[in-house]
């Protein structure tokens, strides 16, 4: 078949660093060793079954309100059940599952191996955070069943404070979810600075690993801030603190601006990590080293900066000076030169390579086009006057559906499939997974793509029912997300099937130089039992194989 | 003895502390955009309603104010003091002075509670239950929700700060803690003086600015 598994299956590598002894799935046995495990490789599968659950709660809230949409007036739900769809969709989906998505199942799980380590610098911490989720997920759930919320994932002020539904709990768990978070990217950042292996300097770490620091920085940063604001609307909603209310004298936009403070910056710790994903694979399977490595890590550093400093572009309507309005436009620009500086040098990295084509490279594919797509989409709604007619429409909606699922879901698609060998020692059937890729990639053109048009067509967001002349493309848009849907429970069930009767996995069957594929399939317990010494960077393709190993050396 | 407490994860130590130190001083600065927020917070309003945040401070008495103000920058000097022996090997003086400057945490809250309750008296309450015989203008409200949410929080963090105050000044007491080790010492040392920052910070926005 692809090139990736003839790999496999022709140069069997040896067994890999820590072969020897018996790998952390099978190393302790029983629910108590799963459930206070502080293996950083365990937490990841608790984190990946969690996220795994919300995706497909937050599908079922999706196709339920795109189905409603299949005409233009009340299809089978009522209209308060439809804001609750979206709602509820939109918390589900922002919080339970793209903002833990890849920094808690893969990047805890490959990044102490890319550094040569034993183990996050702080396991119980690390834990704690999965506990942590979970207690916020429970609010969360509790939150849904009583009462639910209907403000929207963005719970402006004043509707929101006086919303007769559950939005002082749904505030509440989103603040325990953000103290998750907080402690994973401490873990992160402090185990990037203080655990590298011998010989492994800043410029020689895997892209994942540059674009997961970035990521930590900004929840560090940005997430005590929504924290704040939403404890304020949780207090407001529950004893009338008022600190958002004209009443007092409060002012509504004032909430508009530390919400996106937050929740601008958090765009980014969604599409960060799927950067650093997405330069992995590129590299692994063109099997060559990046156009630039600078380019790729700093810009990413780049974003997380800038990022703090683009929030202004959600509120153009909003009664922003059309001065302050441009500078936020600007700023919000630069976040495209450094995407664009992304986008070329994993495009020129094919150039050259011996590129194999399996999985996770053809959702490299889909995440070009759609990322490009999206990006582009994003410059223009950045322009004040272009925004005004498109602010509030379908466009928007289309436009961060292309960035969030075009860009962070078909990224973590590509980790799912390319980190699977190494996760747990088996190979996924690679036909399955190129036609489950097609059919997620149809599926999201046909879903999004007509809603472009819809909202440049002057349809609004969050509305229940439409023209009859805006129905042909909801009709369109509905089918897509049936079949994206239909694609992503396939994709799924193709991984499901590969855990049990997938085929054996050498320590490398992708033939990647990068680090975590020195050690066994699936590694042992410890990673290395030995802390490796590390000479040469993560991408040094054009070594042969025997001396990129010599020059990861580990026992 | 100090073999043992390397964890396995660690190469040596002094990375181990590093990185103990380091989690800290991260954690200090997601603490700092918490409080970030309101500051931002009151900026804003405060810019608004100029005349009305001073009306709304005169309920402060400068006085206990400047006394909590005094008493928290001496239990930083205290805590300095205490993570200073405890580097020397004298760790039973620092867990004296730990205590003192718990002591100190509790004098600050003793003062804070009786300016809360002589704002209960007067009715000065947050938001809606700010109530007077004339309804104030809508920006003294404000800014008094504000002082209320902004001390009250700050309050918190002074009881999380004593608790660990008093935590580990009571393993200092029984030996935990010397020349070799003493990260934890240092790290709520950390911590006890962002509690003393964000009220210097406090202290001028609501007392002295009126």
């Amino acid at each position: 078949m692809s090139q990736a598994t003839i790999d496999a299956e022709t140069r069997p590598d040896p067994l890999g660093v820590g072969a020897d002894h018996p790998d952390y799935l099978r190393a302790d046995s029983g629910l108590r060793s799963w459930l206070l495990t502080k293996d950083h490789k365990r937490i990841a599968i608790m984190f990946y079954v969690g996220v795994i659950l919300f995706l497909g709660l937050g599908g079922i809230f999706a196709l339920v309100l795109r189905t409603e949409l299949l005409t233009p007036e009340q299809t089978f739900i009522d209209a308060n059940t439809y804001n609750q769809m979206f709602t509820l969709h939109g918390i589900t989906m922002v919080w339970l599952f793209m903002i833990p998505a890849i920094p808690t199942v893969f990047g805890n799980f490959v990044l102490p191996i890319m550094l040569g380590a034993k183990d996050l610098a702080f396991p119980r911490i690390n834990l704690a955070s999965f506990y942590v989720y979970v207690l916020s997920a429970i609010i969360l759930l509790g939150a849904m069943v009583a009462g639910g919320a209907d403000t929207g994932w963005t719970f402006y002020v004043p509707y929101s404070t006086t919303s007769p539904t559950a939005v002082t709990w749904m505030g509440i768990g989103i603040f325990v979810n953000g103290i998750s978070s907080i402690m994973t990217s401490v873990n992160f950042i402090v185990t990037t600075h203080t655990m590298r292996a011998k010989g492994l300097s800043w410029h020689r770490m895997p892209l994942f690993v540059w674009a997961s620091y970035a990521t930590s920085i900004i929840i560090l940063f940005a997430t005590p801030v929504l924290g704040m604001s939403l404890v304020l609307l949780a207090l407001d909603h529950a004893f009338g603190l008022s600190l958002f209310n004209p009443r007092y004298g409060g002012d509504p936009v004032l909430f508009q601006h530390l919400f996106w403070f937050y929740s601008h910056p958090a765009v980014y710790i969604m599409i960060l990590p799927s950067f650093g994903v997405i330069s992995e694979v590129v590299c692994s399977f063109s099997h060559n080293q990046p156009a630039s490595y600078r380019a790729i890590a700093y810009s990413s550093l780049g974003i997380a900066f800038i990022g703090f400093f683009t929030w202004g572009h959600h509120m153009f309507v909003a009664g922003l000076s059309e001065f302050d309005a441009g500078v936020f436009g600007a700023l919000s620009m630069f976040v495209a030169i450094f995407s664009a500086i992304k986008v070329f040098t994993w495009v020129a990295t094919l150039r050259g390579g011996s590129i194999s084509f399996a999985t996770p490279m053809l959702y490299f594919l889909w995440f070009l086009f759609l990322f490009v797509f999206g990006g582009m989409t994003g410059v223009a709604v950045a322009t004040q006057s272009l925004d005004v007619h498109w602010h509030d429409t379908y466009f928007v909606v289309a436009h961060f559906h292309f960035i969030m699922v075009g860009g962070t879901l078909t990224a973590f698609l590509a980790a799912a499939h390319y980190w699977f060998p190494k996760m747990f020692g088996r190979l996924y059937d690679e036909r399955v997974g190129l036609l489950t890729s097609v059919a997620v990639f149809i599926g999201f053109v046909f879903t999004f793509l007509p809603q472009f048009l819809l909202g440049n067509g002057g349809m609004p967001r969050r509305y229940f029912t439409y023209p009859a002349r805006y129905q042909w493309l909801n009709v369109l848009s509905t089918g897509g997300a049936w079949l994206l849907g239909a694609g992503l429970i396939l994709a799924l069930g193709n991984l499901v099937i590969a855990l049990k009767w997938g085929k054996r996995a050498g320590p490398n069957p992708w033939g990647s130089r990068s680090f975590e594929w020195i050690t066994a399939s699936p590694p042992s317990k410890h990673n290395f039992e030995e802390t490796p010494e590390i000479e040469r960077s993560a991408y040094e393709y054009t070594l042969s194989e025997e001396v990129a190993r010599e020059r990861a050396k580990a026992r | 003895m100090s073999a043992q407490r390397l964890v396995e994860q660690f190469e040596s130590l002094e990375k181990q502390d590093h990185a103990a130190r380091l989690a800290m001083w991260m954690f200090l600065g997601s603490e700092t955009l918490l409080f970030g927020a309101l500051f931002a917070a009151y900026a804003y309003y405060r810019g608004m309603y100029p005349s009305e945040f001073v009306q709304a401070l005169h309920h402060n008495s400068v006085a206990l104010g400047t006394t909590n103000t005094v008493v928290l920058i001496t239990s930083s000097f205290t805590v300095a003091l205490g993570v200073h022996f405890v580097r020397e090997g004298r760790a039973r003086l620092t867990a004296g002075l730990f205590a003192l400057s718990t002591l100190f945490g509790a004098v600050f809250l003793v003062v804070k509670g009786i300016e809360y309750s002589h704002h209960i008296h007067e009715n000065a309450l947050p938001a809606g239950m700010y109530a007077f015989a004339e309804r104030p203008p809508a920006g003294v409200v404000l800014g008094f929700t504000l002082y209320w949410f902004m001390t009250a929080l700050h309050g918190l963090h002074v009881i999380a700060g004593m608790i660990m105050l008093a935590v580990v000044g009571l393993l200092c007491w029984k030996g935990r803690y010397g020349v070799h080790r003493n990260v934890a010492v240092e790290n709520v040392g950390l911590y006890w003086h962002l509690v003393d920052v964000v009220w210097i910070f406090l202290w001028p926005l609501f007392y002295l600015t009126d």
